[in-house]
């Protein structure tokens, strides 16, 4: 699975960062900003759909790897 | 309050200043959510309320039909200072808004508000020890209310021992909307007379603060208006203090009313940050306003140029479309795309320092007093309009 921050719909609300830390950080305006190409090692798929979940701008995709 | 004439219908006649609304708005919301989901009242001069969450959104992200020239829906229109507005960016429209916002996010960005936690814990200590030894204490008033007006002062640079000005203004400005327009300009007046003090203070003598750091900034090469800094260090003195007040007093409030949500804080202290949200998503207080820009048919509605419309992200947060066993408040709830922040370009600037003061005024209460209620629940008095929160409220702390 990867994990993406759309940049068009980000606003920085910081729900994907807060909840997924090990996945998304903060940039230097407090928008979301993928780790290490966004890739979502299995133990942390939960995070990813938790960041998923929670982003009221619907920034955050997810995206199965093919 | 109390200038209007009561509600009798909340389809045609709503008044988001009415005494109904300011104690429970919830089953308005969801009437009206039901039976005329976009409604319209002649008040103010014409005013329009979506209560669904789609439509608070899909306004919310339509910059090009509706405008934020002004955000507090008041009897008159204010003077148009496009593309600025009064109180840079969120007065602001497109494409001028982007470059006034850009100025304000690195310093409210999670890194740089978390430098401010410990401070803002220490003030919170310092209020919950003076409580201490007392039976009832007023929540809202003795704590909640201090908490952001401390923080913003602090980040401004403005004195902390001014803290009762800042919230005259604020109660003129955002609280008292129904004031005739005379009384509306002499306010406003007398504030940007204090900013413009502060701002010929900064000028003098230069800190390491936010008001230096807007007369320092640049926007496409060029320093800031001197009106382009006032107003916003007005909107950050305005916009961070009943705000944030009062999601820390209805979050208590919830507690307060509810032990087992309680309890299960004091327990589990480590649900805090879920819990929080949901408290957010359940007692949002933030209604925003926007313009409508030219006459428009808007799904169906014939919408007129200068009228206002209500965005309740507050309703919006209790759409049984968006969210299941939305009027209950769970506080595990995984799932959550509330939007007490706003939605679209306007999100508050400000979420992560409101975050971190509710969270820190939350730990440092539950642990001051594991154990509190409503010592009076009919004695809480909530303030309505668009800033929603309890003012006055009564929590039996011994």
């Amino acid at each position: 699975m990867r994990i993406r921050v759309d940049r068009g719909r980000c606003e920085g609300h910081g729900r994907c960062y807060a909840l997924a830390p090990d996945l998304i950080e903060a940039d230097e305006l407090g928008n979301g900003r993928e780790i290490g190409g966004g890739v979502v090692p299995p133990e942390l798929e939960t995070a990813a759909h938790r960041a998923f979940e929670n982003c009221p701008e619907h920034a955050v995709v997810l995206e199965e790897a093919s | 309050m109390g200038r209007h004439p009561p509600v009798a219908d909340w389809a045609t006649d709503f008044d988001h200043t009415d005494e109904a609304w300011a104690q429970n708005p919830f089953p308005i919301w969801a009437e009206l959510r039901r039976s005329c989901p976009v409604a319209h009242s002649d008040r103010y001069g014409g005013v329009w309320l979506p209560t669904r969450h789609d439509d608070v959104a899909a306004i919310a992200y339509d910059t090009d039909n509706f405008t934020s020239r002004s955000i507090i829906v008041t009897e008159y229109r204010p003077p148009d200072l496009s593309p600025r507005g009064g109180v840079p960016p969120i007065s602001s429209d497109p494409p001028f808004h982007q470059g006034a916002r850009r100025l304000l996010l690195a310093p409210f960005a999670p890194q740089a508000i978390a430098r401010l936690e410990s401070s803002t814990r220490a003030y919170c200590d310092e209020l919950v020890d003076a409580l201490r030894g007392r039976d009832v204490v007023d929540a809202a008033a003795e704590y909640a209310q201090h908490i952001p007006v401390r923080v913003i002062a602090r980040m401004l640079g403005f004195p902390e021992e001014d803290a009762e000005v800042f919230r005259g203004f604020v109660d003129h400005v955002i609280e008292g909307v129904s004031l005739p327009i005379e009384q509306r300009i002499e306010g406003m007046g007398e504030l940007f007379a204090y900013l413009r003090a502060q701002i010929e203070d900064h000028i003098e003598r230069p800190r390491d603060d936010l008001t230096t750091y807007l007369l320092n900034a640049e926007m496409d090469g060029h320093p800031l208006e001197v009106g382009h800094v006032g107003g916003t260090i007005g909107l950050l003195l305005l916009a961070g203090i009943d705000t944030t007040w009062s999601a820390i007093g209805a979050s208590l409030w919830h507690l307060a009313a509810n032990p087992d949500d309680r309890a299960r804080l004091v327990a589990e202290p480590e649900l805090l940050p879920t819990a929080l949200e949901e408290l957010l998503r359940a007692y949002a207080p933030v209604t925003m306003a926007r313009l409508v820009k030219h006459d428009i048919d808007w799904n169906g509605r014939a919408m007129k140029a200068d009228e206002w419309v209500l965005l309740p992200f507050p309703a919006a947060n209790r759409d049984p479309e968006e969210f299941e066993d939305a009027d209950q408040v769970i506080i595990d709830r995984e799932v959550n795309r509330h939007s007490a922040f706003g939605l679209g370009i306007h999100r508050c600037v400000g979420s992560h320092l409101a975050r971190m003061e509710l969270r820190v005024a939350l730990e440092v209460w539950l642990r001051a007093f594991p154990v509190f209620g409503l010592a009076d629940p009919d004695a809480v008095v909530w303030a309505g309009g668009q800033v929603r929160g309890p003012r006055r409220l009564p929590i039996r702390i011994g």
